[in-house]
């Protein structure tokens, strides 16, 4: 049985993009069928993340209006085989989007895919809402800082009362993903710590993913984080949320970089 | 700043924790998912009031509180001084010369 996956926040470039693509891919590596989708027209990213974006033909919008048929708009990923891409439209209206359009697509979807992992706009609005009213399950990214989890809160309430299952009476399945996180200054007391954040939101932790250079050099390469670089600590972090995902039980760590002597002695900034 | 002004600043999470706390007790109040039950009670309770009292719509508060184990709904209706009283009296009066 399929399930469908909504990759939201509410706040903007806090690793939703990142944490699709590289959750997309981990999945898609243990072997499981995983197609991610962009919804947000208009400014669509994911394609770049996963490097596709010169392979764009069709795109959602396309689909959605008889251009194209669905097959067409997918993009097969050429690390992994059963890895797929639906692209956003970059140049169209947000408002092509239609609910009706969205919800004959992710229905197709369900039926070719062990995962449909739908990559959700910032903000509240349309594509935000469409993009989380399918889902069986959602992963609510958040860094630990005030106005991010103020908008993971916001978020959690509309995955509660706006989406299907909600609106079936049904709950929908959440978990919480703190990306950009920094051990050292939260145990300085200088950044929110991981139970400050999950007291506050009270949603089960499905990973912590440390800040690290690594995100920026897998972005600029157009490759997600876990093939890039495996052995870095986002990667590590992201792999265990992925098994999480699956329904393995994995202890919860926050993977520090490795580093060697010479760094450990002389990288260490002052503030 | 002095050069070394680093050393001696506080630390600033627990007031980055105590800030959200109190935001988000009051958002969720107001739009958190109990939003729109919020707005129903309100509605409702306010329109029963209405049949006996003449009450000002901004009087009546609704309040839900969050908790671990139990939530709490608080109801705080506003009356005038002395008009409960005074209708009160006057309904008794025309149900007794009915």
């Amino acid at each position: 049985m399929a399930k469908v996956l909504v990759v939201t926040s509410g706040k903007g470039g806090v690793g939703k993009t990142t944490s699709t693509a590289a959750l997309g891919a981990a999945l898609a590596q243990s072997g499981q069928k995983v197609v991610v989708v962009d919804f947000d027209v208009g400014l669509r990213n994911l394609d770049i993340v996963m490097g596709a974006e010169r392979r764009v033909v069709f795109d959602m919008i396309n689909v959605i209006q008889g251009e194209a048929k669905l097959s067409q708009a997918l993009i097969r990923d050429k690390r992994i085989e059963s890895l797929s891409i639906l692209p956003a439209s970059q140049t169209r209206d947000k408002d092509a989007l239609t609910s009706e359009g969205v919800e004959k697509i992710i229905a197709e979807l369900r039926t070719m895919f062990d995962w449909v992992i739908c990559d959700s706009p910032a903000g509240i609005e349309r594509g935000a809402s469409l993009a989380m009213h399918h889902a069986d399950v959602a992963v609510i990214v958040t860094n630990p800082e005030v106005s991010s989890v103020r908008d993971s809160d916001r978020i959690i309430g509309l995955l509660d009362s706006k989406t299907d299952k909600a609106e079936k009476g049904e709950r929908i399945e959440k978990h919480l993903l703190l990306t950009r996180y920094d051990p050292v200054r939260a145990a300085r007391g200088d950044m929110l710590k991981t139970e400050d954040v999950l007291e506050i939101l009270s949603i089960p932790l499905l990973g912590i993913i440390p800040e690290s250079p690594e995100v920026l050099r897998a972005s600029n390469l157009g490759t997600p984080v876990v093939l890039s670089n495996p052995d870095a600590a986002p990667s590590r972090a992201y792999l265990d949320a992925a098994r999480r995902l699956m329904g393995e039980e994995v202890p919860m760590t926050v993977p520090g970089e490795k580093r060697s002597l010479m760094t450990k002695l002389f990288g260490r900034r002052v503030a | 700043m002095s050069l070394f002004g680093f050393l001696s600043r506080k630390p600033t999470a627990n007031i980055a924790r105590d800030r959200l706390q109190i935001l988000l007790a009051h958002e969720r109040a107001s739009f958190g998912s109990n939003g729109d039950l919020i707005a129903i009670l309100q509605e409702e309770i306010l329109a029963v009031i209405a049949k006996h009292v003449a009450v000002d719509r901004d009087k009546v508060q609704v309040k839900l509180d969050r908790g671990d184990s139990f939530s709490t709904l608080e109801i705080g209706v506003e009356i005038p001084p002395g008009l409960a009283e005074r209708q009160l009296a006057a309904k008794r009066a025309t149900l007794r010369a009915s």
